[in-house]
């Protein structure tokens, strides 16, 4: 049996670890929240230009595709750009992206090449023996758009230099505090349908104007323009999710520490109370035993 | 009959209201749009966007962009967007000291960092410029 002592010091180091557990959980709420209000701020850009780009894609003449919205009709090669985490301990936040993205992959018709955002995703993939082609991994929390602006380009570049025939985006869908899902949007080529299920009804009806616009300089060059913008935005955004999703999955595995921590400390010092009051026992017993002894001496003399 | 204006940037929504005129940097030259414009699409330039209400005016720095032209709208999707009203002149004026060191020194720096530094100085150009030419009262 341990010490009082031994205890003592288990007891204090559990304690401790129950305090970190506790700050690191606190911190991801917050970390949550921003992630959240991050994300939200995004859809009034991209809501606005989801409509232009709708807008464009059903102008009259628009026969010729640019090269970022057609379809290619050999894949070749693909690239998928998975969103992780750059830290541990947020539970299984980190096996449930690979483990989705590789059973996602498996089903794709062609080779594929990875993008890591994040560190935890790069070292699974490369441990895999995965292609791993790019690494966009400690970014800020949440980042701003500037930041996470170079994954796009990189993207857009190498799609265009057919590099690739195909982009996907897998990341975790923030439902909420205690529900995240993998996801998984195909960047490029994008498609512009006029009706797109995952966009609410209020964007895509829009714009019933059919009159002709004036484009300046033409079309193919706002699209150019705009169109790397959006694929910018769509990582930005699913980065975001992510992030609020990696922080939710981190609270809820620092709280189930904490508790079980605290469930810990319970039970340790309940024996170590026991220990301690056997002890006093023990020795009571000895004073009372010497004194007793004592006494019937003193009474035989 | 006032024109609606919208200027959006990716992470907020700079500006929204009713206004009288919106002048635009067009990629083309300047634009000014008055209530039922004829529809226009076009690429923005680094540059300052003038927006007229009952006389007042603001402005507002725009680092690039697309404008969409409606009749009764003016949606601008910026790549960077700032009131100049907003813009805190020490912090740009720091921002171009820096930007402009980093390229008298930068001869070993990749292509790609070069053209962040670049872009750097000519943000925070524009916003000084913007700032000496269009705020009141300075």
């Amino acid at each position: 049996m341990a010490s009082t002592r031994e205890m003592r010091l288990r007891i204090r180091s559990i304690k401790n670890l129950a305090q970190v557990t506790k700050a690191l959980e606190t911190v991801s709420a917050s970390r949550v929240r921003r992630a959240v209000q991050a994300n939200s701020a995004t859809r009034p850009y991209a809501e606005k230009a989801w409509k232009v780009l709708i807008h464009l894609a059903r102008q009259p003449g628009h026969n010729v595709l640019h090269p970022l919205l057609a379809p290619r009709t050999e894949v070749k090669k693909i690239l998928v750009v998975m969103i992780s985490s750059d830290r541990g301990l947020a539970g299984a936040y980190n096996m449930n992206i690979l483990r989705f993205t590789q059973h996602l992959v498996k089903d794709l018709p062609a080779p594929v090449s990875y993008v890591a955002v994040g560190r935890k995703g790069r070292e699974l993939l490369i441990r895999r023996r995965a292609d791993v082609v790019a690494d966009f991994s400690d970014l800020p929390s949440p980042p701003g758009f500037t930041e996470v602006a170079p994954i796009g380009s990189f993207v857009v570049g190498d799609f265009l230099a057919r590099k690739y025939d195909q982009v996907y985006i897998t990341y975790t869908n923030f439902i909420n505090m205690i529900h995240q899902e993998p996801a998984v949007l195909k960047l490029l080529p994008l498609s512009v349908t006029y009706k797109d299920e995952k966009q609410p009804e209020s964007i895509s009806a829009t714009h019933r104007t059919s009159s002709v616009f004036t484009y300046e300089p033409d079309q193919n060059e706002i699209l150019s323009g705009i169109v790397p913008r959006f694929t910018a935005l769509q990582i930005y955004q699913a980065i975001l999710s992510s992030q609020a999703s990696e922080h939710a999955a981190r609270m809820v595995a620092m709280r189930n520490a904490t508790d079980s921590a605290n469930e810990l400390i319970q039970s340790l010092q309940m024996e170590y109370n026991k220990l301690r009051q056997a002890l006093i026992t023990n020795e009571m017993l000895d004073i009372a035993g010497g004194a007793n002894a004592l006494a019937s001496e003193e009474r035989s003399v | 009959m006032p024109i609606r204006c919208e200027i959006v940037s990716q992470d907020r929504i700079v500006f929204q209201d009713d206004v009288d005129m919106v002048i635009l940097p067009g990629t083309a030259g300047e634009m000014g749009i008055l209530p039922n414009h004829a529809p226009v699409l076009t690429l923005l330039k680094y540059g300052v966007i003038h927006v007229k209400n009952k006389g007042a005016e603001e402005f507002f720095t725009v680092a690039g962009g697309v404008a969409e032209v409606q009749p009764d709208q003016v949606t601008i999707l910026a790549d960077a967007a700032e009131n100049v009203a907003e813009i805190s002149i020490q912090r740009a004026e720091e921002a171009r000291q820096r930007a402009e060191k980093l390229l008298k020194e930068g001869a070993g720096v990749s292509p790609d960092v070069y053209l962040q530094i670049q872009a750097a100085l000519r943000r925070s150009h524009l916003r000084i410029e913007a700032v000496r030419r269009y705020r009141q009262g300075r």
